[in-house]
This record gives C-alpha cells, structure tokens and sequence, in this order.
C-alpha cells in the first residue's frame, strides 16, 4: 500500500486522531474509526503481525508529515478493542505483540473451506505451504497467510470436524473432509 | 563611634541650635567612652559635644551629622537603677566621609548618649523632627514671582485652562507620591476620574477605538464613592449581600465586555482598585460571591472541575460557552488556550476553561503533542 494520502481517511491527517479523546462520545468515534484503519491497514498490506513497540515504524501509528504518533498504552486499548470482536489477539502476556485478523478466524476458516469444496478436494491431504502459497490460491486472499495464523483457522475448522491437521516437524499438512 | 567628626563648633549656613543638654557621656554601641560629662547641643544639623566650656570658647569639639540618623530609641531604665540618668540610643547607617574622627572604625551600628542627669527638653522629639525636617539638604524655598494674569480675550480663556490642567497633572502626581496622601486625596481622585471618564466616554465618537482609550476609560470608569464595609452592618450575611450587590454593579458592564466570565482573582481586583481605601479581604469576596446565585444577581459564581473559579454572567450558560467557543475554533481551524486568551482578551486560565467546557459538550477535540495542548473542532462527531 502506498502512503499518499488518497489512501488514508481523513482522520489520518486530523491531528486530534493521534490523542486519546477524554470525552466519551467522542472518544466512541475516534477508537471506532482507528479500529477499522489498523484493519484497512493490515489488509491492504498483508500484515498478520504488529510489535507494539515497534509501532511507531508503520506509518499507519506514526504520521511523519505532521509529527503526530499514537501512544503506544493507547494502540494496545486500541487493539484490545478489536480483540474483543474477535479480530485481534495477542501473543504474549506483556500485550506486545498482537495478531490482527481483518476477517475473522472463522470467517477465514469458511473462506478456506468454500474454496476446498470448490476445488473438490475433499478427503486429501493438503501441506499448508500448498493452502498458503500453492498455485491455486494466488488469487484468493488467504494467500501468503502467517503460518501461525493458518494454523488457528484451521484449528477453527478441525473444531467443527472439516478438517483434520497433521503437524509433524518435517511436514506440516491437512486432510479436509 | 566611627561616625563622629571633629570640627569646629561654628554653626553652618542655615543651622541653628535647637536644645542644650549639659552632663552627656557617648558610648560607642554598649561600651563607655572616656567622652564624659560633656556639653551636647543639638542643632538642625548635627549633634555637638565638648567637653565643659569648649563650645562656648570655640575650640574643637565632637559633631555628628543628623543624616547618618536612621532611628532613635530611648532605653528604658532598669528597674534597679534610681538614678535620674536616661539613655537615648542612636541607630545609624554607614559613614560616607572619610574624615578625621576619635576612633577609625567601630563594630557597632549604634551609639548612645547618656544623660546623667536626665533631660530638660524632649531631646528624642527634637531629634526626631529635625531628623524628618532635613534641614542639611538645604532646601531653598523659592520666593514666588507674582504673576500679571491676563483674565481677558481667549488668551486669557486658554491659559486659565490650561493653569487648570496644571493643577490635574499635580494633584494627580501628589496623590500617588504615597499613601497617606492618598488617602487624603481619595475622595477627590474619586470625582476626577469620574469627571474624565465621562468625558472619554462622550467623546467616544470622535476618538478612535483605540485600545489605550478604551484602557484608560475603564481605568477611570473604575471607583466607588460609598464602598460597603463590614462595620455599617450587624450581620454578616447583610454584610455580604450588599457587598455583592456592590460587586455586580460595578462588574456587569465589564465582564459583558469580555466575554461574561472574571477569573476570581482578576475580580478581587478590580472590586479593590475600586476601592482604593477599604479593601476587602479574598474570604469577603468569595463569601459574596457565592449567595449572588441565590440573590438572582445578574452574576454568578461558577466553579469549573479543575478548582478555577470565575464570575460570570447569569445569562451565560455552558451550552452557549461551548457553543461560542465551537463556532470560533470553526473559524480559525484550530486554537491553543493561549491563542483564545488573546482572540477575546481574557486570561490563559479562563481560555482553558472555554474550550474544556466546548471539549465536554463534545463541541471540540484535543491534539496532545510536544508543542502543546491544541483543540480543534470535533469533526469526530460532525462528519
């Protein structure tokens, strides 16, 4: 994604956006607004992972051209918030380092298995680098996932027995049923 | 001791004696010196000692510049003594000169006179009056010239204006040499800037909207004849609600001129510039202030949650603050306390107020960064 500003909204460039509003209608707002920024964001640049304290190197928590950055104690309220519908989560307890899904675990594991069903391929096996980077997902959007996040979808799919997972030290794959 | 001056017990230009004491001994701060039983005279100019007879013969005798006089005591006598002796202490400041004196230098910043044998006349009032009088300043009264005064025709109109305008400028630049004499001057002070303040504010057309006009017209506009005071009253509670009533009429005008709010303190003083001579105390403020409320005072006493209290119009609410505030941070995009405080004239603190009160309605939002607290209009909530 580039960082002209066509692309962001036009909080980005406000600078009141970059400090925790104290009044709480409006505070409402601006954390809504933040919250589907960072999932725009992470979207538009395939981002499964953001360090906290490295944050302020993503010009989505940092806006250079008018010196404003977020807080970090707010980014992790921030992020804590989208934990809460289910679109983040940490990783750690210190709230570091956070996955941040733009779909859903289980929005993802629906999109995963519609195009297995799609595809036929029922009752194989599939390696997660083949789900991840094979030919046949270039097009779809969980291409290039975090192995890490991968396994949570599917995780998600065994739960509802779509799936089983095989994850031996060499080989890391999954039979679809 | 370092301080007296042997000389010659001539009198100078202008001096003149004033009181003779016979029998003195000095001291050198608390210690006795071997200047005893000596003739003191005390002129408009110095204090002389000599030993017995000297004076009158003219040979050299001890002086003492009055000027060098900071404060005069008598000691009180001890309860064991009987003797009709009395003590008067000296307090002086550092000597200027470097003449020949009987002891070069001395630990002690004052010195004694011992009377042996008391005094006839009141020697620490001659003292003191000589002192305040400064007759070694030598100054001269200048006789006055008489004047032919040309009473007819407009030159005699101009001149006698402006004699009149001389006498303001005087009694105005007498009135403020100190505070006694301002406080003699009070009342007429009092009709003065009345006098004039009625007049800016008639000419108001023809002068321009200057600011130093404007400012000097409040200045004078300010002024109380029959401030209120605690001792006309029985009760304190009738004591304050005069005291706000008081406080309102003169305020009102004013605090519509700048917005409808007064920091407290900025009222404190105004209602005591007012008043010049009564003053009032913080406490008698406060207490006033808070019954206007209840008195339906065009007033009133509004505390904000960071402990700033103000004065502000009965009329004005929150709402319409936050409103204001909003429709000006439209304007100017966006405003930091400071730059409201100078948008509207009113103080930083009050400033801060507005926009945290504009920031409470949801009228506005904050920027917290390194170069400070800024508010925008809250676009949040409008787009």
């Amino acid at each position: 994604m580039s960082t002209s500003t066509s692309e962001w909204p036009w909080q980005y460039h406000f600078p009141p956006f970059f400090t925790l509003q104290p009044h709480p209608e409006t505070r409402a707002k601006q954390v809504s607004a933040w919250k589907s920024l960072i999932l725009d964001y992470c979207q538009k640049n395939k981002l499964y992972i953001v360090d906290v304290r490295e944050a302020h190197q993503l010009p989505l928590f940092h806006n250079t051209t008018m010196n404003r950055k977020l807080d970090p104690s707010v980014i992790v309220s921030i992020l804590s918030e989208l934990a809460k519908t289910g679109n983040a989560a940490a990783l750690d307890k210190a709230k570091n380092r956070w996955e941040i899904y733009w779909h859903t675990l289980e929005e993802w594991a629906s999109m995963i298995y519609d195009h297995i069903c799609e595809l036929g391929m029922q009752n194989s096996v599939l390696t997660l680098f083949e789900l991840s980077q094979g030919d046949d997902v270039q097009s779809k959007e969980f291409s290039g996932m975090q192995t890490d996040v991968l396994v949570k979808v599917l995780r998600v799919l065994e739960n509802e027995r779509k799936c089983e997972l095989i994850l031996s030290d060499e080989e890391q794959g999954v039979k679809f049923f | 001791m370092n301080r007296w001056r042997y000389t010659s017990p001539l009198l100078l230009d202008n001096e003149s004696t004033l009181t003779c004491e016979k029998n003195v001994r000095l001291y050198d701060g608390d210690q006795k010196t071997s200047f005893e039983g000596g003739e003191l005279i005390i002129t408009t100019h110095r204090i002389l000692w000599g030993r017995p007879g000297a004076i009158s013969k003219g040979q050299t005798c001890l002086a003492l510049n009055l000027s060098l006089i900071v404060y005069i005591e008598e000691e009180s006598p001890s309860a064991f003594s009987f003797s009709r002796s009395r003590k008067v202490l000296l307090h002086l400041s550092e000597p200027t000169d470097l003449e020949d004196g009987p002891q070069p230098s001395s630990i002690y910043n004052f010195i004694k006179l011992s009377f042996r044998e008391g005094f006839g006349s009141d020697v620490v009032g001659i003292l003191n009056d000589s002192i305040q009088k400064k007759a070694w300043e030598g100054r001269t009264v200048p006789k006055s010239v008489p004047q032919i005064k040309l009473r007819t025709g407009i030159v005699g109109i101009e001149r006698s204006l402006q004699e009149k305008q001389k006498a303001t400028d005087e009694s105005i630049s007498v009135a403020f040499q100190d505070l006694n004499k301002l406080m003699g001057m009070a009342k007429e002070m009092v009709s003065l800037s009345k006098m004039i303040s009625t007049k800016i504010k008639d000419k108001q057309g023809d002068i321009t909207e200057d600011e130093t006009v404007r400012f000097k017209s409040y200045l004078l506009s300010l002024g109380i004849d029959d401030p209120v005071t605690r001792n006309a009253f029985k009760s304190d509670n009738q004591y304050y609600r005069s005291l706000a009533k008081e406080i309102c009429d003169l305020l009102q005008s004013h605090i519509e001129d700048r917005g409808g709010m007064m920091a407290l303190t900025d009222v404190f003083c105004w209602v005591n510039r007012a008043r010049g001579l009564e003053l009032l105390s913080p406490e008698d403020i406060l207490s006033a202030c808070q019954i206007m409320e209840s008195m339906s005072l065009p007033l009133k006493l509004i505390q904000f949650s960071s402990g700033v209290m103000v004065l502000q119009l009965a009329t004005l609410d929150d709402e319409s603050v936050a409103e204001a505030t909003a429709i000006l941070l439209d304007d100017k995009g966006s405003l930091s306390s400071e730059e409201l405080a100078q948008a509207l004239g009113i103080s930083v603190t009050l400033a801060k107020e507005r926009l945290l009160t504009a920031e409470k309605h949801g009228k506005s939002c904050r920027d917290d960064s390194i170069e400070g607290l800024r508010f925008y209009p809250n676009k949040f909530l409008t787009n």
